[in-house]
């Protein structure tokens, strides 16, 4: 079954390393999603989060694969189940005086945060997981979305729980 | 931080070639030019240290050393200069990538302050090359030149072995530094696990012990491994039946009663038949290539498989595996054969089953053996056959593609390893001349033979020039059929005889090409001829070519259809 799939991927910080890991997906015709890459406290490491879509027998072949790969240090699957998931989207949507007090309020809803205005626009920050930047985009599509930008997901493995 | 008078101080040229003396490397397969000109100057001073092969095209040197890799277990190592040299490399890298062979190449770079700048001879050898290296680098200073060439050799010759390809720039090999090699190696995220866990190889043994049609399907990685000793004890132990890939030919000896010879395409009935009829299977260092499955949903339904590989991810990539063992061949063998030499075969409560099954096998080997019909032209496999014979099975064979590559797999009988040298994953036309130079230097003891088609020989035979400079004896045995004779092939079964391009209409002299380069031609256009040519060719001790004038449209048997299920062989 298709399912998406979130990858944490430890790797050296070396350089090409970010050509190795997405050549080795679109070698084997693997979608990625979205990728996120950023240094970790480490030196040398930095952390990969890749989601990508296709069946469980799929995503371990991707898994080995990616293990083969020199620079690659460890690889995880995260599950939404033991795992935060987050991503953030900036939104410049249009306002006027009938709608500014809407996007304020779908603003605070969203716990998100109002990074710039103009005489016509508003440009929102939100963070959150994927179903909720999706339900904030429906809700501010009839306002007229001017532009939007999406970092890929970000995500972390919960601490485990005490009994 | 010692005085620098005191210290070993060294240009960049002088470390590569003083790393590769390290590496206990004395031969180079290369090709100058000016991005390497510093490494070569310095070449001369190491005259007597390394044998340095100059190749007369950039690919015949990456299949040279891929071919004396291939043949003596050592990392074969090939320098070459940047753009056009690195380019002119990328086929012979694939090959070697694909099959798992252990090479090193340096290629040289633009100076570092001209990468990026569209400069002469520049090329992006590091992303070219990237999806068909094991690994690869771009050396940017001088200091890590000797710990990137220790990490390269390494990692080409462990784990599932591969080409690693080092990027020099320019300035690197004239920027001077201490020289010191490193003594050991620590590569923190590349750790190839070589001990198979013992619950698995436990499960493995009490698969076998209850199997009643169980089945050997060895691959490249028994070579690679230098597992033939193991395998062959394995087998024996239980009269366990053998058969192998394209690949792993030479791993278990082809004259031994209970090998049954290739599987696949183009494999033998008694082979293709047991793996289809089999209840249990160890698959030995063997990847389930397509070539060897076929319709890959009715490959050996009624078996459960082990799978014994270094490499997981080739584990369950195509096949279900019920019991996954990670590791090197050798030593899970190894492990296994301990495991097992606590039972006998006569605990085994499946023996009777067992000597059933081993006598159906047999029944289908003499069903249908491998045959040929002989008339007053002559036959490819003939050829094959006498060349076995009459060097008595010792050769060291590497082959061209086509149909010359399967009647070389058919019908000679590789009893050792590292004697049968062929491009199986890629299946590249023109690796098998220069293999067959790389095979020749690293064993000058041996006869060596390249099995070549009237139109792979073509693709490198400028290397002939090669092998008469350095005085190679290598053997040249062109089937020539003047036909691009697997394509004709496929023609005539699928595409209804429409003999599209597929015809060399014309070929050259090829003994008069072999006098031209100084070498030796000889034909035979009879069946009656080929004895004396292929004797004459082994007492004369140059490279001979023979261009043995076969029939035009044999066509290799059996063969599968591709896609169809191994069981629906067409046969002679
Ligand atoms: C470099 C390369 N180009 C094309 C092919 C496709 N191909 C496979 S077999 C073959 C015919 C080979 O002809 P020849 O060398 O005469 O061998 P024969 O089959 O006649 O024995 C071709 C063109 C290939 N394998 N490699
Ligand atoms: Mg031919």
């Amino acid at each position: 079954m298709e399912k998406t799939h979130i990858l944490s991927i430890l790797v050296e910080n070396e350089a090409g390393v970010l050509a190795r890991v997405s050549g080795l997906f679109s070698a084997r015709g693997f979608n990625i999603d979205s990728i996120c890459v950023a240094k970790t406290l480490e030196k040398n490491e930095s952390k990969m989060i890749i989601t990508t879509s296709g069946d469980t027998q799929i995503l371990e072949q991707i898994t080995k694969q990616l293990n083969r790969l020199i620079n690659v240090i460890k690889v995880q699957e995260l599950t939404d189940e033991d795992s935060v998931v987050r991503q953030t989207v900036l939104i410049k949507v249009n306002a006027d005086e009938t709608t500014k007090s809407d996007i304020v309020r779908i603003k605070d809803i969203f716990s998100g945060r109002i990074i710039d205005v103009s005489r016509n626009s508003y440009t929102l920050e939100v963070t959150g997981s994927e179903r909720k930047i999706e339900s904030l985009i429906d809700i501010l599509r009839p306002l007229g979305i001017k532009d939007i930008v999406m970092t890929g997901i970000v995500a972390i493995q919960r601490a485990r729980k005490l009994n | 931080m010692k005085p620098n008078n005191e210290r070993n101080m060294m240009t960049g040229s002088k470390i590569i070639i003083e790393s590769l003396i390290k590496e206990g490397v004395d031969t180079i397969f290369g090709y100058p030019g000016g991005a390497v000109m510093n490494i070569y100057d310095e070449l001369l001073n190491y005259a007597d240290k390394i044998n340095h092969v100059l190749v007369r095209h950039e690919q015949g040197a990456a299949h040279a050393a891929d071919g004396y890799a291939r043949a003596s277990g050592k990392v074969g190592v090939v320098l070459v200069t940047s753009g056009p040299g690195a380019t002119n490399t990328i086929t012979g890298i694939a090959t070697a990538y694909m099959d798992s062979i252990p090479i090193v190449i340096l290629t040289g770079q633009v100076p570092t302050n001209l990468i990026g700048n569209d400069a002469f001879q520049e090329a992006d050898t590091v992303g070219i090359t990237r999806p068909c290296t094991k690994h690869n680098y771009l050396v940017k200073d001088v200091k890590n030149l000797a710990r990137t060439i220790k990490e390269a050799f390494y990692i080409a010759s462990t784990g599932r072995p591969g080409p690693v390809l080092i990027d020099i720039p320019k300035d690197i090999t004239s920027s001077v530094c201490e020289f010191d090699y490193p003594e050991g190696i620590e590569l923190r995220s590349y750790n190839p696990t070589y001990f198979g866990h013992h619950v698995q190889i436990s499960k493995v043994v009490k698969e076998l012990l209850n199997a009643k049609r169980p089945l050997l399907y060895i691959g490249g990685g028994v070579i690679i491994s230098n597992a033939a000793a193991e395998l062959k004890e394995l087998a024996e132990l239980f009269d366990l039946p053998v058969t192998s890939t394209l690949m792993g030919l030479g791993g278990f000896p082809a004259e031994h009663s209970l090998f049954f010879g290739m599987l696949g395409m183009h494999g033998t009935y008694a082979a293709n038949m047991a793996i289809s009829n089999a209840d249990f299977i160890i698959a030995i260092g063997a990847r389930f290539d397509d070539r060897v499955t076929g319709k890959v949903e009715e490959f050996a339904r009624n078996a459960k498989f082990a799978h014994i590989d270094i490499d997981p991810s080739s584990i369950g990539k195509n096949v279900k595996i019920e019991i996954p063992v990670v590791g090197d061949v050798k030593a899970v063998l190894n492990s296994l054969l301990e495991m097992l030499s606590t039972k006998s075969k006569e605990i085994s409560s499946t023996q009777y089953d067992r000597l059933k099954w081993l006598e159906d096998i047999n029944i289908w080997k003499y069903e249908h053996p491998l045959s040929y019909e002989m008339n007053d032209v002559i036959k490819p496999q003939y050829v094959i056959e006498k060349i076995y014979e009459l060097t008595e099975g010792s050769a060291i064979i590497s082959t061209e593609v086509g149909q010359n590559q399967m009647w070389a797999a058919q019908f000679y009988k590789f009893n050792n390893p590292r004697t049968f040298l062929t491009s199986g994953g890629l299946g590249t036309m023109g690796y098998g001349f220069p293999a067959a130079i790389g095979a020749q230097i690293a064993c000058p003891e041996k006869t060596v033979f390249d099995i070549a088609g009237d139109g792979s020989i073509q693709m490198n035979i400028q290397e002939l020039a090669t092998a008469v400079q350095y005085n190679l004896p290598v053997k040249i045995a062109i089937i020539n059929n003047n036909f691009l004779g697997m394509i004709r092939q496929w023609q005539e079964l699928f595409y209804k005889k429409r003999y599209s391009f597929s015809e060399m209409n014309v070929n050259p002299d090829f003994v008069k090409l072999a006098e031209a380069y100084g070498a030796v031609g000889l034909r035979a256009t009879k069946p009656n001829e080929v004895e004396d040519v292929i004797k004459k060719a082994l007492s004369i001790k140059k490279p001979v070519i023979m261009d043995f004038v076969v029939a035009k449209e044999e066509s290799v048997y059996p063969m599968v259809a591709p896609g169809a299920p191994i069981t629906g062989m067409l046969l002679v």
